[in-house]
């Protein structure tokens, strides 16, 4: 186990290397000067110059990537050009907001998606099955922005029942900060649930069919036992996978429904410094995120392990 | 006892909800999130907006574009030209209880002039030092004569700053800015909101009357307004032209407008590059006989509900600057097709036009590319992301380009850096030395009269050369709730927050 860990470790290196090599150049490709862009509507030479020279972007691009590097491996990220702010310290800010938003919008697609897969495989061919798949096909094809504003124009404007977009953090008042959450949540599990939906039903339908669940039900055990205690934890194995990884996607930042309802995560932090050209918090923020990645793919390669004595070798 | 007891609890319980409904919160929705709070590092608009809570300048504009005493109380113009002195409100303090005294001032100031990465070091150019002349009074010795200098002390060069806390944070002052606006800073949470609190000590202090200031950058326009409607904002600023008719069909809102400093034009390429060598670069008839084809009425009315104001000058008809001898070309198709032929082009010929992203701009391009397809002229339309776009301009990657710019309260800030040749801002290329003499005329005389006389010597220049087409000007739209009184919109499109009420 320890040389297995100790061999992954190793191979870190070079993966990290490889994706900040990849981060920063590709971020290069970008047309426009972020100097530019800085240096305001009039764009004075002089000032131009200057940001050049304060975010060495006058020198070459190795150079500039050797600046970057030893900054991470002493633990500073760089400063945002556009608001003077450690990117670190801006990460921190918004990394809380995007597992809230994230571990919210997750629970509504699991409620939803696994409780509708699991009525629709076992009233499969009833009205209840085509109204889940029916819901799955809306969900699917449903244009998140589009259902952030129709969300907000019936909840906020006409009914005025919840804040049409903002954050409020837990700490602050944990009933608004639910209330702000509850739309953008929705519209991303809405999105997860419908595909989590598909993939429980056809693993259930399944599951449904194998010998063992026909060997449970000649033993006479309650069709509720059957599904929810045999049948259902099988058929969830694959689901839960999925569902592990759209909570992956769903941490690096939901960028066009973080836009609609002004939630000040992850997802709205690198457009706006895309647009902006803010390549320090570019360049921080999908570090961290691979990072994270990278990390948790050797948790699950380690609790693999644990689990399965014939890869220990 | 009992009785007594949960007869207190209920009075403490009204009492508390009295004082908590007694704060008062001013909610506003701005379009973008703003860039760094420190008024010598600060370069964007939606800053400006942010800053009228925080930080108060030495001027401030009138509806007439005037100057007005803010934290000065006025100014004198060596006969010269060459200083000019500065007499200071007395009593004001900053934020952290610091005085604002003529040493402080001049702190400020030579913070803008010389600070490493000063965005206001170009707006201060001709200002050689600053002297103290008593506790109260500053003396600005200028280079050479600069008629606009009062203008640039209106905006981001006239913020003070606390000395004390400069000193202290460094370049890290936008984080926590210091100044002596009539709200202190409290929390500013990235792309999440900009919190400030009434000031007790402000100088001004009778006049606020809200005791918080919330800025919420939302980017999406329709979020922005239905935010508004629904209560969860108490004004919002750009408010998109298409959207006035329901603004003001809404019973609970007000719309406030004000003719903007600003305009929109087409940049033609005359002489920046490669791209510069054809028909349209090289011969000043193809650019007025596109200027012909263009029917600013007609645009105004589709695009913009007739709500803006058709130009052709780099300030808006209503401008005191207006040259009124030299009014919008009317369309003339005939005519712009007979320049065409006077200057030899075959028709019709293609031109390649980049458009910064956006709905607004798209449709403005849409309907001149109609306009001028019309005399033979083949717009091709090329949309390009905004940060993008600056670089193909400065790079001279274009035939004609989009141009919006938003306006300073003095003619100069709109004029000099676009015709002065290899000014930062002369996309096009242009270099005539006769305007270079004028442009720098102009800024000597502090007199309006004698300025507007040179400004229309250039204006007869520039629309006969037409390196720039200038199409509109933009009224600046704010659109809030009935529950807010006492607003007044500016040209300069800034939200004042002093004088403000929430019913």
């Amino acid at each position: 186990m320890l040389t297995f860990l100790g061999k992954r470790l190793l191979q870190l290196i070079p993966t990290l290397f490889f994706v900040s090599v990849i981060i920063f150049s590709l971020q290069q490709l970008l047309p426009g000067d972020p100097a530019l862009v800085m240096a305001g509507e009039e764009r004075d030479p002089e000032v131009i110059e200057q940001i050049r020279r304060q975010y060495h972007l006058d020198q070459p691009l190795p150079v500039q990537y050797v600046y970057w590097v030893k900054g991470v491996l002493s633990g500073d990220l760089g400063e945002s050009m556009r608001i003077k702010q450690p990117v670190l310290s801006l990460i921190r800010e918004k990394l809380p907001v995007t597992i809230q938003l994230a571990s919210l919008a997750i629970i509504i697609a699991l409620v939803i998606g696994v409780g509708a897969g699991i009525v629709s495989a076992v009233k499969k061919d009833s009205i209840w099955d085509y109204v889940a798949n029916g819901f799955a096909l809306w969900g699917i094809s449903t244009p998140n922005f589009w259902l952030g504003i129709m969300l907000i124009f019936l909840f906020s404007v006409k009914l005025g029942w919840l804040p049409a977009s903002g954050y409020v953090p837990i700490s602050e008042d944990w009933r608004v900060s639910f209330a702000s959450m509850i739309m953008p949540a929705f519209v991303l599990g809405n999105a997860i649930a419908a595909i989590l939906m598909r993939h429980t039903r056809s693993a259930m339908l399944q599951v449904l069919e194998s010998d063992y669940v026909r060997t449970a039900r000649a033993k006479g055990l309650l069709e509720r036992s059957v599904i929810l205690k045999h049948a259902m934890r099988n058929a969830l194995t694959p689901v839960i996978t999925l569902g592990a990884l759209e909570f992956g996607t769903l941490l690096s930042g939901a960028v066009l429904t973080e836009q609609i309802f002004t939630i000040p995560g992850f997802g709205k932090l690198i457009v706006d410094a895309v647009f902006n050209r803010d390549y320090a918090v570019v360049q921080g923020v999908v570090l961290v995120t691979a990072t994270t990645y990278i990390a948790l793919n050797l948790l699950a390669d380690m609790a693999y392990i644990l689990v399965n004595p014939r890869l220990r070798d | 006892m009992k009785t007594f007891r949960l007869a207190a609890a209920a009075a403490f319980l009204i009492l508390s909800s009295a004082i908590v409904a007694a704060q008062t919160t001013l909610r506003i929705g701005l379009a973008e999130d703003p860039d760094v709070l420190d008024p010598t590092l600060a370069r964007t608009y939606v800053g400006r907006i942010v800053f009228a809570s925080f930080c108060d300048k030495l001027f401030d504009i009138d509806e007439k574009l005037n100057a007005v005493p803010q934290l000065a109380l006025g100014y004198e113009t060596a006969p010269d030209g060459k200083a000019v002195t500065i007499k200071l409100r007395p009593n004001v303090k900053f934020h952290d209880g610091e005085k604002l005294d003529a040493d402080a001032a001049k702190y400020s100031l030579e913070r803008h002039m010389t600070m490493a990465g000063s965005f206001r070091k170009p707006e201060l150019a001709a200002v050689d030092r600053v002297e103290v002349v008593d506790p109260l009074t500053i003396k600005m010795e200028l280079k050479t004569p600069f008629a606009p200098l009062i203008a640039q002390l209106t905006d981001r060069a006239g913020m003070m700053v606390s000395p004390k806390a400069a000193r202290a944070a460094g370049d890290k002052f936008g984080l926590g800015p210091v100044c002596a606006g009539p709200y202190r800073f409290v929390e500013r949470v990235p792309q999440g909101r900009i919190v400030g609190e009434k000031f007790a000590d402000y100088w001004n202090k009778d006049n606020v009357h809200i005791d918080r200031v919330v800025y919420l950058p939302i980017v999406e326009d329709t979020v922005r307004i239905a935010n508004l409607k629904s209560g969860g904002l108490d004004l919002i600023e750009r408010v998109l032209a298409t959207d006035i008719k329901d603004v003001r069909s809404d019973p609970k809102l007000k719309l406030a407008t004000a003719l903007g400093l600003g305009y929109m034009g087409i940049d033609i390429n005359v002489g920046n590059g490669e791209r510069a060598k054809n028909s349209l670069g090289n011969s000043a008839k193809v650019r007025q006989a596109l200027d012909y084809a263009i029917d600013r009425e007609a645009l105004n009315q589709v695009v913009f509900n007739g709500e803006f104001v058709p130009g052709n000058q780099w300030v808006n008809p209503e401008n005191s600057y207006y040259q009124k001898a030299l009014p919008v070309r009317k369309r003339d198709v005939d005519k712009a097709k007979a320049l065409l032929k006077e200057a030899g082009v075959t028709t019709p010929f293609d031109v390649d036009f980049m458009v910064p992203k956006g709905a607004e701009p798209q449709a403005v391009a849409e309907v001149i590319q109609a306009m001028a397809a019309d005399v033979g002229i083949n717009m091709r339309i090329r949309v390009t992301e905004f940060a993008t776009s600056l670089k193909q301009a400065e790079a001279g990657e274009y035939q004609a380009f989009l141009l919006a710019w938003s306006g300073r309260s003095d003619p100069d800030g709109n004029v000099y850096v676009f015709y002065k040749c290899k000014a930062p801002l002369d996309y096009a290329g242009y270099c005539n030395p006769e305007v270079d003499n004028l442009l720098d005329q102009s800024r000597i005389p502090s007199d309006a009269t004698q300025r507007k006389a040179i400004y229309e010597k250039l204006t007869r220049i520039i629309l006969e050369d037409a390196p720039i087409l200038y199409l509109y000007h933009p009224r600046m739209l704010i659109a809030h709730t009935t529950r807010l009184e006492g607003y007044q919109q500016m040209a300069d499109g800034l939200v004042r927050v002093v004088g403000l009420k929430l019913k």
